[in-house]
């Protein structure tokens, strides 16, 4: 919303010491956002003059047409200055804008005095936009009347301030000088000159001809249509130039004079008007549904397909305009119309912003009445347009017909010590009282208790809370007092909080980078991961309006964003690289039909249940991507890749790092390499894999070679990590210590033998490690040899030769049974 | 040493004189300290204290001396023997720490030489901002709530006072997952989980709440689809603006440093009312390079202030769409985007560096930001 300056004045008795800026301070204090001021023609330096074309001579040696005009500026301009031009648009005698030598247009263009085109050329007339007044030029700027020598700067409009001024949603009354200038009498303590009431003041109609007839079929979405006719309109007749620039001032393109008035009214009180060609109606003129399969085509030459959703204006051959939204195309006033039908009405707020979406049709208006506008304004609208119509466009008014459900305004019971104890400080019941008189409210005060009648244009106000926050938003939100409140005794991080904490430091600590990627997926990266149908990791949650059509999906996995950082990395030169991402994943499906609980009350325990059913499972995932080196060759020795070891051992520090105990199997995995999987079980069940990227997946997503990958479910894994951690029972007796070496078939997995040999083993056992595996001529064809050390210690005593070796034994038994062990070199 | 003076013979044994002696010790005083290292002390060592030294004999000729004779000569040789055994002793240590200091000097390294073999990773500054942010409200006694990024559209909009109709809720805006009439949405902000906690918590409440949100943007430098807010939620019996104020004033100085305060201006938001926008004070020149064009601050553009976040008083429709008697309760809540504090507040330029996943970014902060 745009307001010039010398508008806002008109209004309100501003002191004149106040700049564009002050007054901007002075609205975004009570909550309006001037994002801008702006003056009109601002790269401006130097004086301007109006002239009056005394002579022009055609110069018709030149490619196009050139005029050598004599040009008075009078005593103040220096008098008569001869002045090349290339605009034809005007006359002897006409009265134009002249920059004189010395004077600095728009852009840093300085004029000076020059020769050009076989004269010295002393000066420029000016069209708008070589003023920055508008687009405008075709030709230059000629005004109906002027005197020569005169200052044009305020004649046109230059040094006009503009404020621009971004109105939420909830504030439809600032669409308009009228709501803007009451907030800032408001602010100054200034008394407000409402034009909204002033304007009532018409001619009586005439009787020569009969008003056109207007009706409403539903009063729930057009409460008030006004209907005013028009006759005997010259169509031929120009806007006053005042209107022309504060129209476009305020951001509006001037175009004739029956729409340049409904949009000066509109701007000014807020109220959208539309003028019919009354010629062109047929019979009463309604507001109703429109029939299923109507067409109508719009002024912006859109033809469009209306519903029964749809509000339109009708007459008795169909539809002639979308309520509150755009007029039709063929009943607009054009070059020849000399009867005027003006439409003033009030539409219903989420009819407008149904249709405005549905259409994808914003317009001034639709903007207006989705928000808000003044509930009673019509009528008063309609004559202010109309005495100007008839003021510029002759004719005269034969009278208004108008339909109205009955008007009740709304009225909030509030506490008159409301406004205090919501802010926090003092604020007495007079100020309360006062502020919400300003701003338009009638207040009826029974003791400590308010009865108030919100204004017309305030439909905003419903609530208690809204009066509140009018009263301490115009008292001031900077004096709000700085008071800690004391909360209730906190507990902290909760346990998964606390644990994705330590698992991401403990990530990061080892040498992997933390990523965030967007969970936008694609059916070709699906594919690219080779997932078999039915995966779970297939996503299945779709966007039903996704920024790009070649991602969809939501993911069901991290791998593909991390497959993708990775490429992009790798893409920057970025080879040697482990980055990992916490985040949620979606699975499952959102097919159950949506509940909508009442906002009056608290759900009930099958509403919100119902509620939660919506949604897709959303569990919380880790992923790792590991790719290239982890170590780099250097004075230490060779490099060392990271591959399918290192990913499963993350799986193991992490689930280390939180308690919770995982079993690794050899795993199967569409994704991953047939033999370098593991699959991550914790109480049985599945919560992860990791290995090696498949080396398909790799080339299809361009890896480097041998990327491996982690992904587990964090969720699950937190959700079995103990509360509480047991403290050990530390011996200080002596360990002894056991080697020994068993030779296993190659179809038995170390994890195996290494489990039999630790249950085996007993409670004496302290540790059990790996320290070599062969393959070779010293063990049997398709076997190989294990190594590993024993420590048994006991927690009350030394242990004696005879236990020791017994335990070994135990533990080479069990291995023998389980997994076929042999005792190597027994 | 000998035996008992039983064979006493003074025909064969002179009464050995204190010269004899003194040149005895310097002899093996001067073998000693010419001993070059530990091989040739040892030699020195056998000839001038060993068995056969000239006063390991004398020593024990002491015996057939006659006895007037022992104590003064047994006395002479005793200390002589002593002297030499210090002497060596002494050699033989400062030669050992010679050798040692040798082999020491050999193994010499540079320690300059680079030894990160394994590089520190990084988090996030995205992460380790929203836990510093959840760090300051636990130490005010709030916890941490969590809710899911696929929303249910009545939690999201319905439940918060945006009706069916509102602007906010058009598929420019908000991602709907599945079809427009499914009901779920890919929430637009923090503040679904205000419901979420007020349904879930018994009073009062004080909750923050971090999370991913969406809307319908481009990715460009300054927007992206996908973005992090912060929500702050308090539910308690006689609370005010000035405690929202009060709070945020504290959390301001938190992130910015001492002395920071923040600004309200009146606003508009259907959960809360009456509704505020937040600025923060500018941390860089404090609002000092308000008007002064030659003192050029990037950080706020001379304004002085720096757009944070959205608050006000909890709407008494939101209580009431989750049962909270608002005759007894009052409540604020406030939010802000995660990005925005990094980008003013570590200065970063670009958006698209907190969402390319680029390494390089993340590891300029390390492990904290
Ligand atoms: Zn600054």
């Amino acid at each position: 919303m745009r307001a010039p300056v010398s508008w806002l004045r008109e209004l309100v008795d501003i002191p004149v010491d106040q700049s564009g800026r002050d007054i901007a301070a002075r609205l975004i204090r009570v909550g309006l956002e001037v994002e801008t001021v702006e003056t009109v023609g601002g790269g401006v330096t130097g004086a301007l003059y109006l002239g009056k074309v005394l002579q022009i001579e055609e110069l018709t040696e030149f490619k196009k047409p050139i005029r050598w005009c004599q040009v008075d500026v009078g005593t103040p301009g220096g008098g008569i200055h001869g002045i090349i031009c290339g605009a034809q648009n005007f006359v002897v005698g006409d009265i134009v804008v002249v920059a004189l030598p010395g004077t600095v247009l728009p852009g840093g263009f300085e004029i000076t005095s020059r020769e050009t085109y076989g004269h010295i050329s002393d000066g420029m007339i000016c069209s708008e936009r070589e003023l920055a007044l508008s687009e405008e030029h075709d030709g230059i700027m000629v005004l109906p009347t002027g005197t020569a020598g005169a200052d044009a700067g305020p004649i046109i409009g230059v040094g006009e301030e503009v404020l621009d001024i971004a109105v939420t949603p909830d504030r439809g009354y600032a669409l308009s000088l009228r709501g803007i200038a009451r907030e800032l009498a408001i602010s100054y303590g200034l008394p407000f000159r409402d034009p909204g009431l002033s304007v009532a003041d018409l001619l009586a109609p005439g009787a020569d001809a009969a008003p056109a007839q207007c009706g409403s079929d539903d009063f729930e979405a057009c409460a008030l249509f006004t209907l005013r006719t028009i006759v005997g309109f010259n169509p031929k007749a120009a806007s006053p130039q005042w209107m022309k620039q504060r129209l476009t001032a305020a951001g509006m393109r001037p175009v004739s004079l029956a729409v340049d008035v409904t949009n000066y009214v509109m701007h000014e009180l807020g109220q959208p008007l539309h003028a019919f060609d009354l010629d062109k109606l047929s019979g009463p003129v309604r507001a109703g549904w429109a029939e299923p399969g109507s067409i109508l085509e719009t002024l912006d030459h859109v033809t469009r397909e209306l519903g029964p959703d749809d509000l339109v204006i009708l007459d008795n051959d169909g539809i002639v305009g979308l309520a509150g939204t755009m007029g039709g195309l063929d009943s607009e006033i054009d070059d020849d119309t000399t009867s005027i039908a003006l439409e003033a009405a009030h539409f219903a707020a989420n009819v407008v912003a149904r249709m405005s979406r549905r259409h994808k049709l914003s317009s001034e208006a639709s903007r207006r009445f989705e928000r808000g506008v003044d509930r009673t304004l019509a009528p008063y609208a309609s004559a202010r347009a109309a005495a100007l119509l008839i003021e510029y466009g002759g004719g005269h008014y034969v009278g208004m017909t108008a339909v109205e459900a009955p008007y009740e305004p709304m009225v909030i019971s509030m506490p008159s010590r409301e406004p205090a104890a919501v802010a926090g400080m003092p604020i007495e019941a007079d100020v309360v009282v006062g502020l919400l008189e300003a701003v338009g409210c009638q207040v009826l005060s029974i003791d400590n208790q308010l009865e108030v009648a919100a204004p017309p244009w305030r439909s905003d106000l419903t609530d208690p809370a809204d009066l509140v926050e009018e009263v301490v938003r115009l008292v001031g939100y900077d004096l709000l007092p700085s008071t800690l409140p004391v909360a209730a005794a906190g507990h902290g991080l909760s346990k998964s909080q606390r644990l994705k904490r330590l698992i991401g430091l403990t990530l990061a600590a080892r040498g992997s980078v933390e990523v965030l990627n967007y969970p936008f997926v694609g059916a070709d990266e699906l594919a690219d991961l080779q997932l078999a149908v039915g995966d779970i990791r297939r996503s299945r949650v779709r966007l039903a309006n996704p920024l790009s059509d070649q991602q969809p999906y939501l993911r069901a996995s991290l791998l593909p964003g991390l497959l993708a950082t990775v490429r992009r990395n790798a893409g920057r030169g970025l080879n040697d690289l482990s980055i990992f991402e916490v985040g949620a994943v979606f699975q499952g499906e959102c097919d159950q039909p949506p509940p909508r609980p009442s906002v009056l009350m608290r759900p009930s325990a099958d509403e919100w249940a119902a509620l939660n059913a919506l949604l897709p499972s959303q569990p919380v995932h880790l992923g790792v991507v590991l790719a290239g080196e982890r170590e780099l060759a250097s004075w230490w020795g060779p490099a060392q890749s990271q591959g399918f070891a290192d990913a499963i051992q993350l799986a193991q520090v992490v689930a280390d790092v939180i308690g919770t105990e995982i079993t690794i199997g050899q795993g199967h995995d569409e994704v991953f390499h047939p033999g370098r999987c593991a699959g991550i079980e914790c109480a049985g069940q599945s919560v992860g894999v990791a290995g090696e990227l498949h080396p398909r997946v790799i080339q299809a997503w361009s890896l480097p070679a041998r990327s491996s990958a982690l992904e587990l479910d964090l969720d699950a894994l937190i959700a079995a990590a103990p509360d509480l951690r047991s403290a050990p029972v530390v011996s200080s007796h002596p360990v002894a210590k056991e080697d020994l070496a068993v030779v296993v078939p190659d179809s038995v997995t170390a994890a195996a033998v290494l489990q039999a040999l630790g249950s085996g083993a007993g409670e004496l056992l302290e540790s059990i490690r790996l320290f070599d595996i062969y393959r070779g001529p010293q063990v049997p064809a398709g076997c190989y040899s294990m190594a590993v050390a024993l420590r048994f210690r006991a927690p009350d005593r030394t242990l004696t030769a005879e236990e020791t070796a017994r335990a070994r034994q135990g533990a080479i038994n069990r291995a023998a049974a389980d997994c076929g062990a042999v005792i190597r070199g027994a | 040493m000998s035996g008992p003076n039983t064979s006493f013979d003074p025909k064969q044994v002179a009464v050995l004189s204190a010269e004899a002696v003194a040149t005895m010790v310097t002899a093996a005083l001067l073998a000693t300290s010419a001993a070059p290292d530990l091989g040739a002390l040892k030699a020195v060592r056998l000839a001038h204290a060993g068995d056969r030294s000239p006063l390991a004999v004398a020593n024990r000729d002491i015996g057939a001396l006659p006895p007037a004779a022992k104590a003064e000569v047994g006395k002479r040789v005793g200390e002589a023997r002593g002297v030499v055994t210090a002497a060596l002793d002494a050699r033989q240590e400062e030669l050992e720490r010679a050798r040692d200091e040798f082999a020491l000097a050999e193994e010499f390294v540079d320690v300059t030489l680079p030894t990160v073999r394994n590089p520190l990773g990084a988090r996030h500054p995205l992460t380790t901002v929203m836990e510093r942010i959840c760090d300051v409200f636990i130490a005010m006694g709030y916890d941490i709530a969590e809710g899911p990024e696929a929303e249910a559209e009545w939690i999201n909009f319905d439940a918060l006072n945006v009706p069916p109709d509102h602007p906010a809720r058009t598929m420019q805006d908000t991602f709907y997952v599945t079809s427009p009439e499914s009901g779920v949405v890919l929430r637009t902000q923090t503040s679904p989980i205000q419901i979420r906690a007020m349904l879930d918590r018994p009073l009062p409440i004080y909750v923050v709440a971090p999370g991913r949100v969406y809307r319908t943007d481009e990715l460009d430098a300054t927007h992206t689809p996908v973005f992090h807010q912060v929500e702050g939620l308090a539910v308690d019996e006689g609370l005010t603006m000035g405690d929202l104020k009060g709070t945020l004033d504290h959390f301001a100085q938190e992130m910015f440093g001492p002395g920071i305060v923040t600004r309200l201006r009146p606003s508009y938001f259907p959960f809360t009312e009456p509704s505020a926008e937040l600025d923060v004070q500018c941390f860089v020149c404090r609002g000092a390079s308000v008007d002064k064009p030659e003192r050029p601050c990037r950080s706020c553009g001379n304004q002085g202030w720096i757009e944070w976040g959205g608050c006000g008083m909890v709407n008494p429709r939101v209580l009431r769409a989750v049962g909270i008697d608002s005759s007894k309760y009052r409540g604020f809540a406030f939010g802000m985007g995660i990005e925005r504090t990094l980008m003013f507040r570590n200065g970063v330029t670009d958006m698209r560096d907190m969402v390319e996943g680029d390494a390089r970014f993340s590891l300029a902060f390390g492990l904290d930001s």
